[in-house]
């Protein structure tokens, strides 16, 4: 989204100002009880509201799938669109209306698997869209079966003896697409939630946020060893800026680079000062690739936060800047001059 | 046009051909000529094509052209598979097709020959480079014995000209020193083969060679050599002996006005500009590349100052998808494909039908199925265009049927999206997108404007209704993001016809269904009456067609009338909805003869509604119709011959023996 977070602090008082309430929506929320999508959908909903934003000026994109009806719930401008072309779609609204803040609400499936193409190509292009993927490692909506993100040996309903599909980690492929920005955080952390999603809708380009989201009905606690009160501080790896990459209840442990430029985990008395600083900003996306390659699927120590950001050109800023150039540059075109731009001859 | 030419106003003889001839040449009149240049991929038959087709404008006649290209970029060299050609008719008289046979045929290779005799009439000039009739390309091209060589050739006035030695000749200084190599001089030939048929046709060539000044400004040796060569060939038909005709075709009498040039792409993207323009919109394009259809996208990108903003998408699902974006955001939003491009977007395209978004979906139409034949001409992507969608999906279509056009259908297309909330698909074709014709420009003035009538304010006491119709159109208020206190929610799933809102209600889809085929008929409402061309109202048979045909079908009239037989016509614009009073035309006519470079589409719909015993001329050959066809079936069709025919084009490569 195009406006600076400071920028909005500072106008607060002259802005009309909303509650949370103006981005709710009448419509009563269908999806299961204790399904993880309701406290994202609640953050959000906050979030804008706290950050001075106006519902007109915002937009939900969304596919299908559970997630993908999230733009209902939203008293907002909004578009519930077909599987996995939301962030084309979106695209097309943030190239026309660059002053307009344009989220994608998304799901592994929807994301990764039909519409991984659009995906990818949104990310390289660097388009101003807030894109949350909401991945719950399974189909929920056309109820349970394995998803680009399952795990390997997953036994699901259209899986018996278990997947053999090698599963995708978003985060290395929207590092791999070079996105400039790229997060992961838990639908149950509220705090940590409201942080990571303020700064992807503070980037300026296209920002991605992984967000593990609880399936009660067909996955429930996938995610358990870096939600489960108990597991969590064991498997939780807090990625802060400017701060050594180290976890565990006693910060025992620490992420060092191997020789082959891979990341891998040591016991912090033994790390010395081989322990990686973290530094989303890094231009090339390789170290923070290398982190995301610590964990596959949230079972074990797994990485949380940002992991990369980085200023680049803006997509829609430069489709518009060029329409700008050739107006300054031929003056706005004239449809007589047009018609008449070829060897013209006259007959009388 | 035969050597003098059946329909020659003959001159005395020996009068000479004005200026600079040097020895007596008789100088035929004639009312139009059909010239086809065939070549190999790299000879520049498509160039040389082109500049005819200027020189003839600069002269005043009406014009049709028919590019004809192989689908590889590079196809081998010499072979048949590689021939490029180019034919263009130019007349004196009001003209609508690039002619059935050409007059006279330009072979630059034995593949060139071997592909195109077949086509030329009897009696016809037949002009052949000698140069490239070795044992290999003839063997490549499918000959065991040179054909210029034996009796195969008696019915032609053939011209055997070493056109590739030539221009290397008059180009020998300047590869002596070193300004061009031999490769680059041997590419001038061409310039050679426009000079000669330039000089044959009266026609003026210093437009050419001002072209030819600014195509090459950069590289001025190659710029001069062209020139020289153009001239080379202009001299070799003043000064040899063999050329004992030259021809003149008069200006036609055109309707008074400025006339440009244009293809049907170009056409079709200024249209679109246009109707930005009476808008106030500006143009977002979502385009994959496919052919035919890559010149609109490559025409609109350098359209930025008219405000166009042009996404080349990762596929032709992003394409529709961005596209149905921007609409959303407010601009007038097209997308441009061929027929598997539509197939991929078809989903997409629903969406914007529900969601009732206004969107242009250009088919430059291909032969198919699948892959087919992408640079080749079809119509067979009618029925998809209508009910390619999965559930009941009406959608307006509009069809262009000649090259300059697809202005006017483009600013059609658009005016209905915009105005009626809907996507409307519009549908060219491969012959149209790449053949060209002399256009009338409109006065720019006389542009109707198109209200898009943007919702700024709540539409009733309680806030926003976003499907509380205009109860003429039926068409939804159309509210921009931005607008303050109108915000909403659009999408796929099926809505409460009244709140918007989701709803699965049986009767609701009912009433949602049948409310998107009103919508779409209420259209029909804005439509002028059909223009039926029967001139003494007595006709029996009525031609009815829709898209390219138009020009075969008007030629194919005209040509049934002169052999006695009573004709109408009528070209139909909008495929859907199908004007209100199609159907009482079509039932004063005893015979109804619907031809199309289809199996039978606009046919099988018109039976279907009207129950009009229809009967169809079809043909599916990459190749436009001919008029000589259509008039064959009119006039077979009035003596009572009531059978579907379909019919083998005489342009079809020639049996080569084995
Ligand atoms: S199926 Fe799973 S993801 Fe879908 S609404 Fe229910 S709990 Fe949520």
């Amino acid at each position: 989204m195009s406006t600076d977070t400071t920028v909005d602090q500072a106008t607060h008082d002259e802005l009309p100002q909303f509650s949370k309430k103006d981005f709710t929506s009448d419509q009563e929320v269908r999806w299961c009880p204790g399904c993880g999508d309701y406290a994202i959908l609640a953050t959000v909903q906050k979030l804008l509201a706290d950050l001075g934003r106006d519902p007109s000026e915002t937009v939900f994109v969304s596919g299908i799938g559970c997630s993908s009806r999230f733009p209902y719930y939203m008293d907002t401008y909004g578009i519930h669109s077909i599987h996995g072309r939301a962030p084309a779609i979106a695209t097309g609204v943030a190239s026309a209306r660059p002053e307009l803040d344009v989220w994608v609400i998304t799901g592994d499936g929807d994301a990764l698997s039909i519409g991984g193409n659009h995906l990818i190509h949104a990310l390289r292009r660097n388009v101003d869209i807030t894109i949350l993927l909401f991945n719950n490692e399974i189909y929920g909506l056309t109820k349970g079966q394995y998803s680009p993100t399952s795990p390997l040996g997953a036994v699901h309903k259209s899986t018996p003896m278990g997947s053999i599909d090698r599963p995708l980690n978003p985060v290395s492929l929207a590092l791999g697409a070079e996105a400039t920005f790229v997060a992961r955080t838990i639908d149950t952390d509220r705090n940590h939630l409201t942080e990571i999603l303020t700064a992807a809708n503070a980037h300026r380009g296209a920002a991605l946020v992984e967000i593990y989201q609880n399936c009660v009905v067909f996955n429930d606690d996938f995610a358990h060893a870096v939600t489960d009160r108990e597991t969590k501080v064991i498997n939780q790896i807090p990625l802060r800026i400017g701060e050594p990459i180290v976890f565990g209840p006693e910060g025992e442990k620490a992420v060092v680079a191997d020789d082959d430029g891979s990341m891998m985990i040591v016991p912090t008395a033994e790390a010395g000062d081989r322990i990686v600083v973290h530094d989303p900003t890094r231009t090339e996306p390789t170290t923070a690739f290398a982190l995301s390659r610590l964990s596959h699927n949230p079972t074990g120590p797994t990485p949380l936060g940002i992991f990369r950001a980085v200023e680049q050109p803006v997509y829609d800023d430069l489709l518009n800047d060029q329409v700008e150039a050739a107006v300054a540059e031929r003056g706005r075109g004239r449809l007589e001059d047009l018609l008449t731009s070829g060897n013209v001859w006259h007959v009388t | 046009m035969q050597e003098p030419g059946p329909d020659a106003r003959h001159d005395a003889p020996g009068s000479t051909n004005g200026a600079g001839g040097t020895r007596p040449t008789s100088v035929v009149k004639l009312h139009g000529a059909v010239i086809r240049f065939a070549g190999d991929s790299g000879d520049g038959m498509q160039l040389t094509g082109d500049r005819f087709t200027s020189e003839s404008a600069a002269v005043g006649n009406d014009l049709a052209t028919l590019p004809d290209f192989p689908a590889e970029i590079r196809a081998p060299a010499g072979t048949l598979a590689g021939v490029s050609s180019f034919q263009v008719h130019f007349s004196d008289e009001d003209i609508h097709t690039p002619g059935d046979a050409p007059d006279v045929l330009v072979a630059m290779n034995p593949a060139a020959l071997a592909k195109h005799l077949g086509a030329l009439k009897p009696g016809g000039t037949l002009i052949v480079n000698t140069d490239a009739f070795s044992r290999r390309n003839l063997s490549k091209a499918g000959y065991e014995a040179n054909p210029l060589e034996g009796d195969d050739l008696e019915d032609f006035a053939v011209h055997e000209v070493p056109i590739t030695d030539l221009t290397l000749r008059a180009l020998a200084d300047d590869v002596e020193e070193g300004l061009l190599n031999k490769k680059e001089a041997e590419r001038c030939k061409n310039m050679f083969a426009l000079g000669l048929v330039s000089w044959m046709f009266s026609r003026p060539i210093e437009p050419t060679v001002e072209w030819l000044g600014v195509k090459f400004a950069t590289k001025p040796a190659v710029a001069d050599a062209n020139v020289r060569v153009l001239h080379a060939g202009h001299a070799y038909g003043e000064t040899t002996e063999a050329f004992v005709y030259t021809y003149e075709v008069p200006a036609a009498p055109l309707p008074a006005g400025r006339y440009r040039n244009i293809t049907g792409n170009q056409a079709l993207a200024y249209g679109l500009v246009a109707a930005s323009v009476q808008s106030g919109l500006d143009i977002f394009y979502g385009s994959y590349p496919i052919t035919p259809a890559s010149d609109i996208l490559h025409e609109l990108s350098r359209l930025k100052h008219f405000g166009v903003r042009t996404f080349q998408a990762e596929d032709e699902i992003a394409a529709i998808g961005a596209a149905i974006g921007a609409s959303f955001g407010g601009h007038l939003a097209v997308t441009g494909t061929s027929g598997p491009g539509v197939a991929l977007k078809s989903e997409a395209l629903g969406l914007a039908l529900a969601v009732e978004l206004p969107l242009v979906l250009i088919n430059v139409q291909r032969g198919g199925p699948s892959t087919g034949l992408p640079t080749k001409t079809e119509q067979s992507d009618l029925l998809q265009a209508m009910f390619g969608r999965n559930g009941e999906a009406p959608l307006p279509v509009v069809a262009v049927q000649s090259p300059s056009d697809a202005f006017y259908a483009a600013f059609e297309a658009a005016r209905i999206a915009l105005t009626h909330r809907t996507p409307v698909v519009l549908l060219s074709d491969g012959f149209l997108a790449t053949s060209s014709e002399p256009w009338l420009l409109p006065d720019v003035d006389d542009l109707p404007p198109i209200d898009p009538d943007l919702t700024t304010e709540a539409n009733t006491p309680d806030g926003f209704a976003p499907l509380l119709r205009d109860p003429s159109t039926l068409a939804r208020p159309w509210a921009l993001p931005g607008t303050p206190g109108l915000a909403h929610r659009i999408g796929g799933l099926e809505k409460d016809a009244t709140t918007g809102n989701i709803s699965y209600d049986p009767d609701n889809h009912q009433a949602m269904t049948d409310l998107r085929h009103d919508k779409v008929e209420a259209i029909a409402a804005t439509l002028p009456p059909l223009e039926v061309d029967d001139p003494d109202e007595d006709a029996t048979v009525l031609v009815v067609g829709w898209g390219s045909t138009y020009g075969p079908i008007r030629g194919g009239v005209n040509q049934a009338r002169e052999r006695g037989v009573r004709a109408a016509r009528v070209h139909l614009r909008h495929l859907s909805p199908l004007p209100h009073d199609l159907g009482d035309v079509l039932g004063r006519y005893e015979h109804v003869l619907v031809p199309e470079n289809n199996m039978g589409q606009l046919r099988m719909l018109l039976r279907a509604r009207y129950l009009v015993d229809a009967v169809g001329h079809n043909r599916v050959t990459g190749q436009p119709l001919r008029a000589a066809e259509v008039a064959d079936r009119i006039v077979a069709l009035a003596g009572g011959d009531r059978e579907d025919t379909q019919s083998t084009p005489t342009d079809q490569p020639r049996e080569v023996p084995a």
